[in-house]
């Protein structure tokens, strides 16, 4: 009888559905995957260490280039970290500003996470859908930030500027013709807020849409539904955090439990999973997104109303505003001072969490009183549900790989930092 | 601090009695020090105790303290700290350990207790060499198959030793020392308390 061996096979680098550059060995018995290793590191750039030799400001834009599909949420706890460690009060407006956008990007995130991973499993259509929605986003990344990926929008002590007047607009071109332009256009009229307001009126709308094309879909249930079973303890054991931790059915989310910035002036409900598998994921986000279209429209109630400074006016951790360094001596010496030497920030050491789109994003920053952090560390919350893989892949079929890391979200610019 | 700061510091003055080595409080957030030998019982008893029930392990990370201060830093190099949360009481809680043999950090491994170290012990080991005695699989995780050295300890440069290169007459990838110097635009200053400080103005 001839000797029968599992069969090893990688999965990635340069695989469609490793979501970036994840190296899978997967070990299979026939069809059925018996252990998987993730291999990792393959985008590490060391943004930790390379925190210790920049100032406490110029680190910000690194923030954005670890999980970039939610570049705002990763410099928010950046910032709560060097806020709370510097003792400074960030002015009420930017908080609602920063509640706002993290909402967006939530949106942004689940959008991308549910297009894709619909896509890894056979719904090709599903990626068309949400691209369409993720484009307007994109667009109010851009007219707050000036960019449309890497926004370093927030700063320590509030954001960097107030939220625009007015939208950029399309021009004619020999791509678009006049009828294109003005049917473009049309929601563009207006400020930033109203933009964003008639975006939260056709959302709803659309999460229906995706429903309709998903949620009964039976070809969509067979390959989500009882797929990467965790159960509470164990998702509590390794680590699990946001939808990951909410699919199995732990009510647990920051944004209750530990408010930060005016979560606690918001309101919203936190959808949690019964069974822990990947549909209960699914539906977890597709309901977050609603939740986070419902915030959003809740800020722009309150912004609308309450104009005021957006960032503080310690000018010792934020520049003075550009008008005022033209004639003030004291104004040009805190702009040369904060943008060469930087700030110092106080001796000790923080942990600063936030509800990232993807569970719980940390940053612990250790200073000991210099311009530069002595210490950065960074917990992404795609490490631990990566790690997970193995757990939830063993015993299933080769097929549910693929749907096992869609589910988890990943990113590898946030997991290998 | 808080009531519920207060009640977590009472907790665990009570249940870890002189396990505890430091207990402090700054910033609204409570760290707790232990002696390496205290580690593993400690983190046991802030996983099961009924006051406290720790269950996850949200983050563990090794600290090299070496250039601390410019050098004013004195006690052990390396230290492994943990954050911890309690779902059900709603609390956090750094963790601090400090491995006693700078030379040869090793440290016992929490995997048993909380599996999601797995992944954050083998971190620790690739980027500041701290060994975890009863880790299953301590393999490197985020630097290249065959890396020497621990990248994020502070006397290992910014711009690592080798670098990568394709070579046309061998026909294949080969590494070289580093032709690439470190710049530095602005230096590392640690000032007097008083200087410039933010609560100032």
């Amino acid at each position: 009888m001839a000797e029968i061996r599992n069969y090893t096979i990688n999965f990635g680098p340069q695989h469609p559905a490793a979501h970036g550059v994840l190296r899978l060995v997967l070990e299979l018995d026939g069809e059925v995957i018996v252990r998987a290793d993730p291999h990792i590191g393959l985008l590490h750039r060391a943004t930790e260490k390379l925190a210790e030799t920049k100032t406490w400001l110029q680190t910000v834009p690194y923030l954005d280039r670890l999980d970039y599909v939610s570049m705002m949420c990763n410099e928010h706890a950046y910032c709560l970290a060097v806020e709370k460690l510097l003792g400074v009060e960030v002015p009420l407006r930017a908080q609602y500003i920063r509640v706002m956008m993290d909402e967006v990007t939530r949106i942004l995130n689940h959008l991308l996470n549910i297009g894709t991973h619909a896509l890894d499993i056979g719904a090709m259509t599903m990626v068309l859908y949400t691209f369409r929605e993720r484009e307007d986003l994109m667009d109010v990344y851009e007219a707050v930030s000036g960019a449309r990926l890497h926004a370093a929008y927030y700063r320590p002590g509030g954001v960097y500027r107030d939220l625009p007047e007015r939208m950029p607009q399309y021009a004619e071109n020999k791509f678009k013709n006049a009828e294109t332009v003005r049917r473009l256009n049309e929601a563009r009229q207006g400020s930033l807020l109203d933009f964003l307001e008639d975006f939260t009126n056709r959302f709803p709308t659309y999460v229906d849409e995706y429903e309709t094309l998903l949620t009964d879909n039976r070809i969509w249930k067979q390959r989500t539904v009882g797929v990467g079973v965790v159960s509470p303890e164990r998702a509590l054991a390794l680590g699990f955090s946001g939808p990951m931790l909410r699919g199995s059915g732990v009510e647990w989310d920051l944004r209750k439990k530990q408010p930060y910035e005016v979560y606690d002036r918001m309101e919203f409900d936190v959808p949690v999973g019964v069974n822990g598998d990947c549909y209960d994921r699914y539906l977890v986000r597709i309901e977050e997104m609603r939740q986070a279209n419902r915030i959003v429209r809740q800020c722009i109630d309150w912004l609308r109303k309450n104009p005021g400074p957006v960032i503080t006016d310690n000018h010792k951790v934020a520049p003075p505003p550009r008008e005022k360094m033209k004639a003030g001596m004291e104004d040009l010496i805190h702009h040369f001072k904060l943008f060469t030497e930087g700030m110092h920030v106080p001796p000790g050491e923080v942990y600063a969490a936030i509800e990232h789109p993807k569970g719980e994003f940390g940053v612990y920053a250790i200073s000991d009183g210099g311009n530069k952090p002595y210490r950065l560390k960074l917990r992404s919350p795609g490490f631990p549900h990566l790690a997970a893989t193995d757990e939830m892949a063993k015993g299933h079929m080769i097929a549910d790989a693929t749907a096992i890391i869609g589910t988890i979200d990943l990113v590898l610019g946030d997991t290998d930092r | 601090m808080s009531a519920r700061l207060e009640s977590l510091c009472q907790n665990l003055q009570n249940v870890l009695g002189d396990r505890v080595a430091g207990l402090k409080t700054s910033l609204g957030e409570v760290t707790l020090e232990v002696a390496a030998g205290h580690y593993l019982e400690t983190a046991r008893i802030l996983r099961d105790h009924p006051d406290l029930r720790f269950e996850q392990l949200m983050d563990l990370t090794g600290v090299d303290y070496s250039a601390w201060g410019d050098g004013a830093w004195s006690g052990p190099r390396f230290a492994a700290v943990c954050h911890l949360t309690s779902v059900s009481k709603n609390w956090r809680l750094r963790l601090r350990v400090f491995a006693p043999d700078d030379g040869f950090p090793v440290l016992p491994s929490v995997v048993g207790l909380w599996n999601s170290a797995n992944w954050y012990e083998r971190e620790a080991f690739d980027l500041y060499g701290i060994l975890f005695e009863g880790h299953p699989d301590l393999r490197r995780i985020l630097s290249d198959y065959g890396f020497v050295g621990h990248p994020f300890r502070k006397d290992f440069p910014i711009s690592g030793y080798v670098e990568m290169r394709y070579d046309p007459d061998q026909r294949r990838v080969v590494y070289q020392p580093v032709t690439i110097e470190p710049r530095e635009n602005t230096p590392r200053i640690i000032r007097e308390d008083s200087y410039g400080d933010v609560g100032h103005g």
